[in-house]
């Protein structure tokens, strides 16, 4: 059988493609950005919390992560809605089960990252008289953001890819870009080869950046 | 409730396929990660590189998009296989580059001196491998790699986007006759959740069974 490359009807809806990368990143972006703060709140709970508090978070964790996500994607957008007697839309209904996603994993990275402060900073925080709070707030998680840093941009890479799951609720993003084009053209090869290199570019430049933020934000330099 | 017990039967068939889809794809990157994880660590650079690229690449791209990609390309190159080989095939490249990388890791853990040792009575390097490399670097390799293990396992869920009767396709199915979304969804949620966290749970006891050796 002969193929015949033939790019222009993947140009001719390239747009559909720059658009559905820039919702994808919007995704991961927000759904980090939630993901955090549930991360880091439920970090800061457990820390010297009592067991149920503990416990609950721990089933949180381990639900969110041992199940598959195409699972919990479902879950969130076709069983809620139909237990609650409402709706969202599909955009939404992923930007929350990714946010869910996130958060599981970053209480870990952020419990992680907690654990790893020098106790001595924070004698040092008591020593020259910072309340509880003021402790949190200038002292462990300035120290702690530094150190989860690595760990944040790969979890980002990560949910950015994760990102391309949201094609199975239409949800308009680069993978749903390529299927539609797909569909309607039947340019099966031209697609792929030119989505898959989008998500490989995207994903190193994002890693080749956050590296650099990192290492501006290294400990031990000033 | 009902429907639960009801479509156990149904789902019980479809768990099967995951299960199968997944014990295949963990031998299969089994035995090639750890070819793969040690061309990377110890080959001439022109076995590292190319390696290096492939991990790399495969790794970069999301599980979707290697699955759709390797379903509607394979047959364009000639080769016709059903859609669970299809499937498997992405599955196995997606997790040998992680298993590779795993091997890496635990590989790499191993100090010169080993090796050193090793060549100075005369071991090939074969010998050098399965005598003095992977009986230590086994506690290493082994809590990562059950983690592959459970990524492979929620990884297989996708093969039901290309029509692959599993678990999760299974669960879509009888949604679709019954119209009673949540309580399949927790129940499909449960079973993977019990597989998962068995392998989970696994991997962190190894984990505290190998903590007492310290470097």
């Amino acid at each position: 059988m002969q193929y015949h490359l033939n790019y222009n009807f993947v140009w001719k809806y390239a747009d559909r493609l720059a658009w559905g990368l820039v919702l994808s990143l919007e995704l991961a972006v927000i759904s980090i950005a939630i993901g955090c703060v549930i991360g880091l709140t439920l970090a800061v709970l457990s820390q010297g919390a009592r067991r149920p508090v503990r416990f609950v978070i721990g089933m949180y964790v381990e639900f969110v992560r041992n199940v598959p996500l195409l699972l919990l994607v479902y879950l969130v957008f076709y069983g809620i809605p139909s237990i609650g007697g409402f709706a969202y839309d599909a955009t939404t209904s992923f930007v929350i089960t990714l946010s869910i996603y996130a958060g599981a994993y970053l209480v870990e990275v952020f419990r992680a990252g907690l654990e790893a402060i020098p106790k001595g900073l924070i004698d040092a925080g008591r020593a020259i008289g910072l309340t509880p709070v003021q402790r949190v707030l200038y002292v462990q998680l300035p120290t702690m953001f530094r150190i989860v840093l690595p760990s944040l941009s790969n979890a980002f890479i990560s949910l950015f890819k994760d990102t391309s799951l949201a094609t199975v609720l239409a949800v308009p993003e680069l993978m749903f870009g390529a299927n539609w084009i797909y569909t309607n053209t039947f340019r099966i090869v031209e697609v792929w080869t030119v989505v898959a290199p989008i998500y490989l570019v995207t994903g190193f430049v994002l890693l080749g950046g956050l590296r650099l933020l990192e290492r501006r934000f290294a400990i031990g330099r000033r | 409730m009902n429907v639960m017990i009801n479509s156990l039967p149904f789902l019980w068939q479809g768990l099967l396929v995951t299960l199968q889809v997944s014990a295949i794809v963990v031998v299969a990157a089994f035995v090639l990660g750890i070819s793969l994880g040690v061309g990377l660590s110890f080959g001439p650079r022109w076995v590292a590189w190319p390696i290096r690229i492939y991990s790399d690449l495969i790794r970069g791209l999301p599980l979707l998009v290697l699955i759709f990609s390797v379903y509607y390309m394979l047959p364009l190159t000639g080769v016709n296989v059903t859609s669970f080989w299809a499937a498997i095939f992405a599955l196995a490249a997606f997790q040998s580059a992680h298993v590779a990388e795993v091997t890496r890791g635990a590989v790499q853990s191993i100090p010169p001196g080993q090796h050193e040792a090793g060549k100075a009575i005369g071991l090939t390097f074969g010998q050098r491998m399965i005598y003095v490399v992977f009986p230590q670097a086994l506690r290493r390799f082994l809590p990562p790699w059950i983690n592959t293990v459970v990524s492979t396992v929620q990884g297989s869920a996708l093969v039901s986007l290309v029509g692959i009767v599993d678990l999760m396709l299974a669960i879509q199915q009888v949604i679709g006759r019954t119209f009673k979304p949540m309580p399949m969804y927790i129940l499909g949620a449960l079973i993977y959740f019990a597989i998962n966290y068995a392998l989970s749970l696994i991997s962190r006891t190894l984990e505290a069974r190998f903590a007492y050796v310290r470097e």
